[in-house]
């Protein structure tokens, strides 16, 4: 699937839940099941800027793929990050350079979710850009 | 108060005040009412602060201290009223306050002016602050101290949130030549012992400034009893507009002060040689001062002293009682600051639990509190967090929004579990 066809699925998947506290029921549980993260990497160098509450990311490059690692002290940004590296992860640098702009409104996430929460989706998705780029021109 | 309180309380309607307040009535997210706890932050407006500014817009608007004209006049008389009433609340003369942006700015007016007219003599002498302090009650002293080769020394904090009078006493010396503190911690709620901290000051010749942006709306200021040199606070924690704040400064250290800006109203008489500067007050006002923000300010001031404010501070205290109780029945809370002093203000935190996680789904119930450092990252560092979530209550809050919270809290920490 690409990342476009992908941005639908979760879309979709996020509508489907009636009410407020069903659609946060997922992204907990989502952020419950958010892969471990390499205390190493749990630096101010990895730690992304303009969140409210604090997130690392890290990032590697495996057989022209990149492969992310997350971490975070919230519970409910973990879970939409969990939906993000679900998007990006084992994706080309270009593959994730040509992903749409306005990806954080097409996932509905500004219509569901309060504005810190959307901005700060919008800072970790700047920061997996800035990954692929700096791979993409590594390989260039 | 202390017998007539045992015996017959007085009641105090904020269902009613309630209704004076019409943003307090919309709702969120579609049609979920609006619980309104942030007000720490900012308070909600009642309608005769927004009629009165409209009223301001729609009859008296010019500049003032300028046109000979009628309207020019009216609005002068309105703004120099307006500086009356600020006066008389807080216990000054009306040539000691000057009208600034807000309580930040207000403490760089000072710190910028102060140690500008100091300078080099300030050289291995100390400003004393304390541990809980807000951002701005930090940083423009951080400036002042570049300036001027003058050393920032801070009074801790306590465990349970109070000031180390005891390292006050050690820090508050000869070498002192400002003390500059909060009145009651934006974060904590606790009221700090300002009067003392004041004397020591004087006694040692240094100046001493009281940052009231949180007592003004809890506590009758007395500027006088108080014992400060400077007392500040912003307008919209008061239920007036924001962008009008308070500086008062006693008038001879007024006097002996340098302007902060330059501009127009602010000089006596201009050439391209020299300048005189007016007097205090209008020194400190260059420009086109917020004639609006004074009208609204001291409508507000009469809105609010038109309240049974004996009733008003029992309410308040019922519900901090109350507030703190409800927080300490969850499982895992840990509430900042003593457990008796708050002044409506709540800030805690849950096991496990990530202030901000629960600030969204309690936002999604229509409770709006504040998660975050609250601009004191030092007092977050001192207690080991980085964010607290904080409940803060005003004249408008009711046993029945506690309750929404209360619930709201419970159906989070479920979520989160």
């Amino acid at each position: 699937m690409t990342i476009d066809q992908n941005i639908n699925v979760v879309r979709q998947e996020f509508e489907s839940f009636p009410d407020w506290e069903d659609r946060y029921m997922h992204i907990i549980a989502l952020g419950k099941g958010l892969a471990p993260y390499n205390e190493v990497h749990l630096t101010d160098e990895f730690k992304v800027k303009g969140c409210q509450s604090q997130v690392w990311l890290h990032a590697a490059i495996v057989g022209g793929r990149v492969r992310f690692e997350a971490e975070s002290d919230a519970l409910i940004v973990k879970g939409l990050i969990t939906i993000l590296l679900r998007l990006f992860n084992d994706r080309t640098p270009k593959e994730i350079l040509e992903a749409p702009s306005d990806l954080v409104a097409r996932l509905g996430f500004e219509q569901h979710l309060s504005q810190s929460r959307a901005n700060g989706v919008a800072s970790v998705l700047k920061q997996v850009k800035l990954y692929a780029l700096a791979y993409s021109m590594v390989r260039a | 108060m202390s017998d007539v309180g045992a015996i017959v309380k007085p009641t105090f309607d904020a269902m009613k005040l309630k209704a004076e307040f019409p943003i307090l009535a919309r709702t969120v997210h579609g049609n979920v009412p609006l619980v309104y706890l942030d007000n720490a932050a900012t308070s909600q407006k009642p309608r005769a602060v927004i009629d009165a500014i409209t009223k301001y817009y729609e009859c008296s608007n010019a500049n003032v201290h300028r046109g000979g004209h009628a309207l020019g006049a009216e609005a002068t008389a309105l703004y120099e009223d307006a500086r009356s009433i600020v006066a008389s609340f807080i216990g000054a003369q009306p040539n000691e306050i000057i009208f600034t942006r807000g309580t930040t700015e207000s403490i760089n007016l000072v710190a910028a002016s102060w140690s500008s007219m100091m300078g080099e003599t300030l050289k291995g002498c100390t400003i004393v602050v304390t541990e809980m302090e807000h951002h701005a009650n930090i940083v423009p002293w951080q400036m002042a101290c570049e300036k001027t080769g003058a050393v920032l020394k801070v009074i801790r904090v306590h465990d349970d949130g109070t000031l180390d009078m005891e390292h006050a006493r050690e820090l508050i010396n000869d070498t002192t030549a400002f003390v500059s503190v909060v009145h009651v911690s934006n974060t904590l709620g606790v009221e700090n012992d300002v009067r003392t901290i004041c004397a020591l000051a004087r006694s040692v010749g240094a100046l001493s400034l009281v940052d009231g942006a949180q007592s003004i709306v809890h506590h009758a200021i007395n500027v006088t009893s108080l014992g400060c040199d400077f007392f500040v606070f912003s307008g919209h924690k008061l239920y007036a507009p924001t962008g009008i704040g308070v500086l008062f400064g006693r008038a001879n250290v007024l006097e002996s002060l340098p302007p902060y800006q330059g501009g127009g109203s602010m000089i006596l008489d201009v050439t391209f040689e020299r300048t005189t500067y007016n007097d205090v007050p209008v020194r400190f006002e260059a420009g086109t001062p917020n004639m609006e923000g004074a009208v609204g300010l001291a409508a507000a001031i009469r809105w609010f002293t038109a309240l049974d404010l004996e009733a008003l501070r029992v309410h308040e205290a019922e519900l901090s009682e109350r507030l703190l109780r409800d927080l300490n029945t969850i499982d895992g809370m840990r509430v900042f600051g003593p457990q008796t002093l708050h002044a409506g203000i709540a800030s805690f935190v849950i096991d496990g639990m990530h202030a901000h996680d629960l600030g969204t789904l309690l936002d999604e119930q229509g409770v709006a509190i504040r998660t975050g450092h609250h601009c004191t990252m030092p007092l977050m560092k001192r207690f080991g967090v980085t964010s607290t979530a904080r409940a803060s209550i005003a004249a408008y809050t009711t046993h029945d929004d506690l309750d929404v919270l209360s619930a709201a809290l419970l159906r989070s920490v479920r979520l989160l579990r």
